[in-house]
């Protein structure tokens, strides 16, 4: 650490605006679609509903804004990202701007023999022989299938990013606890939020007896979620704990841990359940097998649920400047919008906590009952 | 159900599942396991003081405690002490008084018998005096009579008048 | 979305917030006979409104 606190964070800070601005110069210069789309600034009601349907989803470029310049050009602002893609000829890697914010399928990616497209954020591998996507009438590609799609998207950025954050401000903390016992600066607030995770969500939860084994993955998973909701609250357009893969993820972490380090109680209690007599017990074993998966399946689905539904709800109360403008005008419509997403982006900073405390706190329910001794049978 | 399936990515969920893995393991190594283990030390620290303080408080306690009763003993050493002397002043003074008394009554006593002795011997003296001066004036009554028979009694009177004196 | 699909919806959101509602009400009926336990209620609480959460937002989509 050869430079102060100050001169590490301006370097930092540096380096960022260096990134960023670099992004843009690359990705501005070549990126006005010709109007393939056809269209340009979101204004009628079905616009604004594919907008929001679209932002829901992962992305594989990193989109900021868009505005059209003089030409009457749509010029498109933000960075590509990677696309890795395992083909049917082998694995694939190129940068997404190569698609030109084409989403239609139209623009055809030739790489190394293989033809991509991108279709609703989804990379499509056309057959042999096709030199174009078509559609059924249910807008499913006819001629091509998916493939396996490894690209750094959107949200994987984000969660890099998340991870990044997440490791030089606890990593920072760490190195702090060697010098002294109380944490300065940053780590002050971070501190009573670990101590919370442990004291409020792990240790009455899982008990006294088992619950170091399992803070790590807590702790990681609280705070990833409650960074990534709150990421999503900035315009930056995240929606990291939004993804259903995302979250399933997660919920299949807390699954496998749960399963793994069930004690033989726990299993007892789901083959066959004491206490209860013989035909119960038989009726009772599909019931409580089936309610191991429920647990994780209500888990991602309700982070996935709440995260996306915020969105889609945030970005509607914006939206209100756009359609209500012909009602109340320019200014008051803006005014309510604002106003209304104000008080809605509050609900949803507490939501962004709420959902990483349930998860968080259900996880610490679930691995509690499976290594929880029962001395009282 | 078929629009969650369809917006399902499996891509995302592989490289979200490495990764996370990746930043579990990173951030147990690297965030959790030291600041755990701080936080469980400066728990112990705080506790240990806290002991500490207490147990040096219950002797603090403790202390002033026999110190009291040292105290007490003391004053009640004293207290036994006077006593004890004031009882020895009185019964000093009773007996000095009594040994006076019996001393006194002892003289007193004694002084007596030897005026009893004395009033014994000097009765004694004048029995054998009378018995001497009753012998010499019969002696000389017999004397006189023999002589003069008319001088008789006053002679006798007059003796008798000398004889009186007891 | 079709008719009956948005009747379901509709059926799933009323019954979640009459379990939502019953939730809350007892968990504050229960703060106000005990204001100490507060924490313990408002933890179970929060709980068991996670629990119905997911079943309603799992119900709606399957629904979908």
């Amino acid at each position: 650490m050869i430079l102060g606190k100050s001169g590490r964070n301006k370097l930092l800070g540096l380096i960022s605006l260096f990134v960023f601005c670099s992004a843009l110069a690359s990705s501005a210069a070549p990126k006005s679609d010709g109007g393939s789309e056809g269209h340009g600034a979101v204004t009628s009601e079905s616009e604004i509903n594919e907008y929001i349907l679209h932002h829901i989803k992962d992305a594989h470029d990193f989109h900021l804004f868009s505005y059209n310049d003089a030409e009457g050009h749509r010029k498109h602002i933000g960075f590509p990202l990677p696309v890795i893609v395992y083909s049917s000829k082998g694995l694939r890697t190129f940068m997404s701007s190569e698609f030109h914010h084409d989403d239609s399928g139209h623009h055809v990616v030739e790489s190394d023999g293989v033809s991509l497209v991108k279709y609703h954020e989804k990379i499509y591998e056309l057959n042999e022989g096709a030199h174009a996507v078509e559609f059924d009438e249910a807008h499913h590609p006819t001629n091509a299938h998916t493939v396996l799609d490894l690209s750094i998207t959107k949200s994987v950025f984000g969660f890099l990013l998340v991870s990044i954050l997440m490791l030089i401000a606890f990593g920072r903390l760490a190195k702090q606890y060697k010098k002294q016992a109380v944490p300065t600066g940053f780590g002050r607030v971070l501190e009573p939020l670990i101590l919370y995770v442990r004291d409020e969500i792990a240790r009455p939860n899982i008990g006294e007896k088992h619950y170091r084994r399992f803070t790590g993955f807590l702790m990681t998973v609280f705070f990833f979620i409650w960074t990534s909701n709150l990421l999503g609250l900035t315009p930056l357009g995240f929606n990291i704990t939004g993804q259903l893969a995302v979250t399933f993820t997660l919920a299949l972490f807390t699954y496998i841990i749960t399963q793994f380090s069930g004690t033989k109680d726990y299993w007892k209690h789901i083959f066959w359940m004491p206490g209860v007599p013989v035909p119960m017990k038989i009726i009772l074993a599909p019931i409580e097998l089936l309610g191991t998966l429920t647990k994780p399946f209500s888990l991602m689905i309700r982070l996935f649920a709440n995260i996306s539904a915020g969105h889609i709800v945030v970005m509607s109360l914006i939206s209100i400047a756009i359609i209500m403008k012909s009602t109340l005008g320019a200014a008051g419509a803006t005014l309510l919008s604002l106003a209304l997403s104000f008080f809605l982006t509050l609900i949803e900073l507490l939501v962004a906590f709420l959902q990483a405390y349930i998860f968080t706190m259900l996880s610490a329910l679930f691995i509690g009952m499976a290594v929880e001794e029962h001395d009282h049978h | 159900m078929e629009q969650l399936l369809n917006d399902f990515s499996p891509g995302l969920f592989i490289m979200q599942s490495v990764l996370m893995l990746a930043v579990i393991f990173l951030m147990v190594k690297f965030a959790w396991k030291p600041i755990i283990s701080a936080l469980d030390e400066r728990e112990e620290g705080i506790k240990n003081a806290l002991e500490a303080a207490e147990k040096a408080k219950q002797e603090m306690e403790s202390i002033s405690s026999s110190n009291e009763k040292l105290f007490n003993q003391a004053r009640e050493d004293r207290d036994a002490m006077l006593k004890e002397a004031r009882e020895m002043k009185a019964k000093m003074i009773a007996e000095a008084a009594a040994n006076a008394e019996a001393e006194a009554a002892k003289i007193i006593a004694s002084a007596k018998e030897a005026i009893e002795v004395e009033k014994k011997e000097a009765l004694a003296e004048i029995k054998a005096e009378v018995a001497q001066l009753s012998i010499s004036v019969a002696e000389k009554l017999l004397k006189e009579e023999l002589s003069d028979a008319k001088k008789d009694a006053s002679f006798v009177n007059g003796l008798l008048g000398e004889v009186n004196l007891k | 979305m079709t008719i009956p699909n948005l009747v379901g919806a509709g059926l799933i959101v009323i019954g979640a917030g009459i379990g939502l509602g019953n939730i809350g009400g007892s968990a504050m009926e229960g703060i106000a006979r005990q204001p100490e336990a507060t924490n313990k209620i408002q933890t179970a609480m929060i709980i068991i409104a996670a629990l119905l959460e997911g079943l309603a937002f799992g119900a709606l989509f399957l629904g979908k």
